[in-house]
């Protein structure tokens, strides 16, 4: 079996990490913003609770999700990557993600700004699993587009 | 005789090898690979006689015309269906689904009526139901379904009442498995006056199907899970019924008469298949049936069985920590479909490795969500064989499970 190649995502630390024992998962007492993605083909969740401090800043954010690897590895770094971020940077990174995640297989997306992130880009290599790494952003989306 | 070594030599695709690995198709309830015979019939109507039908004097539309109704008329045999226009060409077996729903629905449906289904129908026996529901404030009501996977007849009496206008049932469930007994649920929606319809997606493509000895009033099935081309199915439905049914699509092929002010309807079956029909594919079903035949479904279903009990024995041998294996288990009431889930390892990562490995099975709901969220699961793997697949085909299966559980746990550590 071409193992090297599944290695890459499921063998990437900080996937596997991410994935056993997700971050932010602990419920925030008090939340400004919330956002849900469901993928109806795979039954994949990806739920998210959001405080600001004052208008613009995500301050504490809660994921919970249920669904394969690369959706909870995702949502788990994504929690990660916008805390301390305000929304507009927030909505920015958003973007830059699910772009890169659509790139091509073989194209350099430049992901030094991605940190983390980049162990999912990886997942590029398994066309029909990007979908589980952009579940979490949908929800993200939804979380934000509650603030337009 | 039933050789399964010649019958994969016919189908092209199963020599084709999947990142090195010689492709285990196991993912035949979703879709069955396609013999040379059937792709030939379907090159064949497009290089030498590809015209419309009924209509036109010319030589090619009369051609195709002919071969197009032997195509039903081969399709209605094979469900021993007492004639060829009882048997209307649909997409599929949701459509026929939706075609009933709408037209037999619409009019025999009213308020207060109850409509019995099970618990482990696909979506698409599911849903018009809930919206003719809806529409007509009818009650939809289900058959309690037991630890295995079968369903608990003892119940149906109480649940079929004078109020039950329909009992529609999957033959064959495409998530379990399991095979019910709609003979017996026909002749008990029979005595209340309901009518009984059929879910054969899963069930026509493997065993014999006999609409007058299941004594069904409605049957729809899918080509394109039985050897044929996508995007044809048939509807079958008994003439006093069909006789009453209102057209489903209006247009051109349906009609007897038309003014600017009204239209009468063309005979059975005509009046349902509005415009241009599926020429190509209903003549490459005609070869599916033809491929069939020739092998005899009580040995297609003999194969099957025979590989289900094989399968059933590997996993229990296998014994994989954390696996559920979800059905019945006994093979006179099974087919080959093989739904499970594992502990810690999700459906989707698993599919991912055994894809690796040339192993095509699906992963997710299957399109019956109620019925895997009771089983306490958001998704399964699910293996489906057919009559190309081998035991070592099982046991590639097996073993690629076990070496994925080893794979994903050993990374926990």
């Amino acid at each position: 079996m071409d193992q090297n190649n599944i290695d890459d995502i499921y063998r990437d630390r900080v996937i596997l990490d991410h994935c056993r024992n997700p971050r932010n998962t602990s419920l925030i007492d008090h939340f400004d913003l919330t956002g849900d993605a469901i993928n109806p083909f795979c039954g994949d969740e990806v739920h998210f609770q959001i405080g600001l401090k004052g208008k613009n800043l995500i301050e504490r954010i809660q994921f919970s999700g249920d669904g394969c690897a690369i959706n909870m590895a995702s949502g788990s770094l994504l929690s990660e990557a916008v805390t301390g971020l305000t929304i507009q940077e927030a909505a920015l990174l958003s973007i830059r993600f699910v772009e890169s995640m659509r790139k091509p297989t073989g194209e350099n997306v430049g992901g030094e700004f991605l940190g983390e992130l980049s162990a999912l880009i990886s997942v590029r290599n398994f066309p029909v699993r990007v979908k589980c790494a952009l579940l979490a952003w949908s929800a993200l989306e939804d979380a934000l587009s509650e603030r337009k | 005789m039933f050789n399964v070594e010649k019958i994969r030599d016919d189908f092209p695709i199963l020599s084709k090898n999947v990142y090195g690995n010689p492709l285990v198709y196991l993912d035949n309830a979703a879709t069955s690979q396609k013999p040379r015979q059937v792709i030939d019939a379907l090159v064949d109507y497009y290089e030498n006689y590809n015209a419309n039908v009924h209509r036109g004097v010319h030589t090619l539309s009369m051609e195709a015309t002919d071969k197009f109704e032997e195509a039903r008329e081969k399709v209605a045999t094979f469900i021993n269906s007492e004639s060829s226009d009882l048997v209307v060409w649909t997409r599929n077996a949701s459509e026929g689904l939706n075609l009933i729903a709408y037209s037999w629905g619409e009019d025999n449906v009213h308020e207060g009526d109850e409509i019995l289904l099970t618990p482990m129908e696909h979506h698409s026996n599911l849903v018009p139901w809930q919206e003719l529901a809806r529409r007509k404030n009818a009650v939809i009501k289900f058959i309690p379904m037991r630890e295995n996977g079968t369903l608990d007849m003892d119940k149906v009496d109480d649940l079929i009442t004078e109020r039950t206008v329909l009992v529609s049932a999957v033959h064959m469930s495409n998530a379990l498995g399991t095979i019910n007994s709609v003979r017996e649920l026909g002749q008990k929606a029979h005595q209340q006056g309901a009518k009984i319809l059929v879910d054969g997606a899963q069930s026509v493509p493997h065993m014999p199907t006999n609409v007058q000895e299941l004594d069904c009033d409605f049957l729809v099935f899918s080509g394109h899970k039985m050897l044929g081309p996508t995007g044809i199915g048939a509807l079958y439905v008994k003439r006093d019924i069909l006789n009453t049914m209102e057209p489903f699509l209006m247009g051109g092929e349906m009609v007897l008469e038309v003014s600017y002010e009204e239209a009468s309807w063309a005979d059975l079956p005509m009046r349902f298949e509005a415009g241009t029909p599926n020429i190509a594919d209903s003549i490459g079903l005609g070869s599916a049936v033809d491929y069939l035949n020739d092998l005899g479904m009580e040995n297609v279903r003999t194969h099957e069985k025979n590989l289900t009990s094989y399968a059933l024995n590997k996993f229990k041998e296998a014994d994989l920590d954390g696996m559920d294996l979800f059905g019945p288990d006994d093979p006179e009431v099974r087919g080959g479909v093989f739904s499970f889930n594992t502990v810690d390892v999700h459906p989707h990562d698993l599919g991912t490795f055994l894809d690796r490995m040339g192993i095509a099975v699906r992963t997710g709901h299957h399109c019956a969500m109620p019925l895997v969220r009771s089983l306490g699961v958001a998704a399964t793997v699910r293996a489906s064989f057919y009559l190309y697949n081998t035991e070592r085909e099982v046991d590639i299966l097996v073993d690629g499970v076990t070496e994925a559980l080893r794979y994903f746990r050993d990374g926990s550590k």
